[in-house]
């Protein structure tokens, strides 16, 4: 057996994709159904609440990545069923018809008319049965290369260009051919690398596609809003602190996760499902980590690769957030947050082979099952995209 | 091989990166190119933590930092080899 038809133990979902976690979410629609979210979860045990900040009075093409967020955050494969509360029933339905294509239990309560606590009773007798529905579901066996297995970097310093990020890249390059979905992001954090990004397009049309999709972010949201050269936020203070230098840089070497070989087959728009089949995508995100971490859950990824320098903790709650790092230093001071140590790569005791082995062997522990770092310290960083402000 | 002190990615670059910590100046380093493998040496002029660069040759202001074989901005204060890179004197070009 090789690293890439090896099997791992998953759920084995009734659209047929595989999850490798079994949660019964509780999906507010908008910020003021969090409190009945919290308290379902709170009633019964097994069950996760996904509070946000939105969900008011959006329009636009910024309505319709609300909604692609969250239905896709509880169409998502590691979600094994979902309550859906809303103030009201219009957008509260359209979110469970949206989840229920995927034919797993889906139920919706909304609060108008009800008043929280009658809704919180109706909707923790729903939770409480799907809790019994889901939680004796039993692992089957599927091939590691059924995964969905986004990446992005964060606290990004020179050891990613160096060893975390080639590490991820050349995971794509081994599982990538096999029939994994593979996703990177962070537009505006490609500037610098746009034009190697660009050339690793499938096609001329995909290229331009890619291209028009910078573009737009330099114009509409970078050039549109800067004060000044971005020093402090592109980089961060602690790419600074770990001896990035320029946005040139970081992307050269968060372009790294790519790998050498594997071509980029669509570009989606943030929280977009791939539908192209098997083979990389690239996403159009922002390069803050929560953020984008949740447009790729939101897209059906099932599993999420973060190449680290600094030591950037985040997490996710519903899709496990695998860390990397080749930082000895970090490996040092902040061990409990790191799930693949390749600071080997540095010392040129391993090689980007061995490290990118190391990291399918951690992918697919991490499907059987085990916790990773960012779930076990308990980081469930659930942040939706917004593009503007509301009506 | 022993330990290297300074990686560099490409031979086109005329910086690498430290990776050790409490490197010292005066330090004889190790320098390996990654992309063949490649090694050299050099004496490093400032203490210069873990992951940051050091110039592998003289650059004056206005010259391209190269890294990756790549573009990564321009020298905005004069350095000497086996001198600190940083924000005090690389700038991006872009933004």
């Amino acid at each position: 057996m090789t690293q890439n038809n090896r099997k791992i133990w998953g759920y084995r979902r009734e659209n047929g994709r595989v999850g490798v976690r079994n949660y019964v979410a509780i999906l507010p629609v908008d910020d003021i159904s969090n409190a009945a979210c919290e308290a379902v979860a709170n009633n019964i045990k097994g069950t996760i609440a996904l509070p946000h900040a939105y969900g008011r009075l959006q329009f636009g093409a910024d309505l319709d990545l609300h909604f692609r967020t969250m239905i896709g955050t509880g169409a998502n494969p590691n979600v094994a069923a979902c309550i859906v509360i809303g103030i009201e029933p219009g957008w509260t339905q359209r979110i469970v018809d949206g989840i229920a294509k995927t034919g797993k239990p889906v139920a919706g309560f909304w609060i108008e008319g009800n008043g929280d606590i009658a809704t919180v009773a109706a909707a923790s007798r729903k939770a409480k049965e799907f809790v019994h529905l889901t939680s004796g579901q039993v692992r089957v066996e599927c091939d590691i290369s059924e995964l969905w297995v986004a990446a992005k970097c964060g606290e990004s310093d020179t050891t990613t260009g160096l060893a975390s990020c080639p590490t991820v890249g050349n995971m794509y390059d081994k599982l990538v051919p096999a029939g994994l979905y593979g996703c990177f992001g962070e537009t505006s954090e490609l500037t610098g690398a746009e034009h190697l990004a660009a050339a690793r397009a499938v096609s001329p049309e995909i290229r331009d596609k890619f291209m028009k999709t910078w573009q737009a972010y330099q114009d509409d949201v970078i050039e549109a809003h800067k004060t000044s050269d971005l020093s402090e936020s592109q980089p961060t203070k602690g790419n600074i602190a770990g001896g990035l230098t320029t946005i040139e840089e970081k992307a050269l070497g968060n372009l790294e996760k790519i790998g050498k070989k594997v071509k980029f087959i669509d570009v989606l728009e943030p929280a977009e499902a791939p539908a192209r089949g098997p083979g990389l995508y690239f996403m159009d995100t922002s390069s803050a980590a929560a953020e984008c971490c949740t447009l790729q859950a939101a897209a059906g990824y099932v599993i999420h690769i973060f190449p680290t320098g600094q030591g950037n903790v985040i997490g996710n709650p519903i899709m496990p957030v695998i860390k990397v790092t080749g930082n000895p230093r970090t490996v040092r001071l902040m061990p409990e947050h790191i799930d693949v140590d390749v600071s080997g790569v540095v010392r040129r005791e391993m090689t980007i082979d061995q490290a990118g082995d190391s990291l399918i062997d951690c992918i697919a522990h991490t499907a059987n099952g085990r916790l990773t770092a960012a779930e076990a310290l308990g980081h469930v960083e659930f942040v939706m995209t917004k593009l503007y402000r509301s009506a | 091989m022993s330990v290297p002190q300074l990686l560099v990615h490409d031979r086109k670059d005329n910086v690498g990166v430290v990776v050790v910590e409490n490197l010292k100046a005066g330090t004889d380093m190790l320098c390996v190119i990654t992309e063949d493998n490649s090694d050299f040496r050099l004496t490093v002029r400032h203490d210069v933590p873990i992951g940051h660069k050091v110039a592998l040759a003289d650059l004056k202001v206005g010259d391209t930092v190269t890294k990756y074989g790549q573009d990564i901005g321009k020298i905005v204060a004069p350095v000497a080899r086996g001198e600190h890179v940083h924000v005090h004197n690389l700038k991006t070009k872009r933004w």
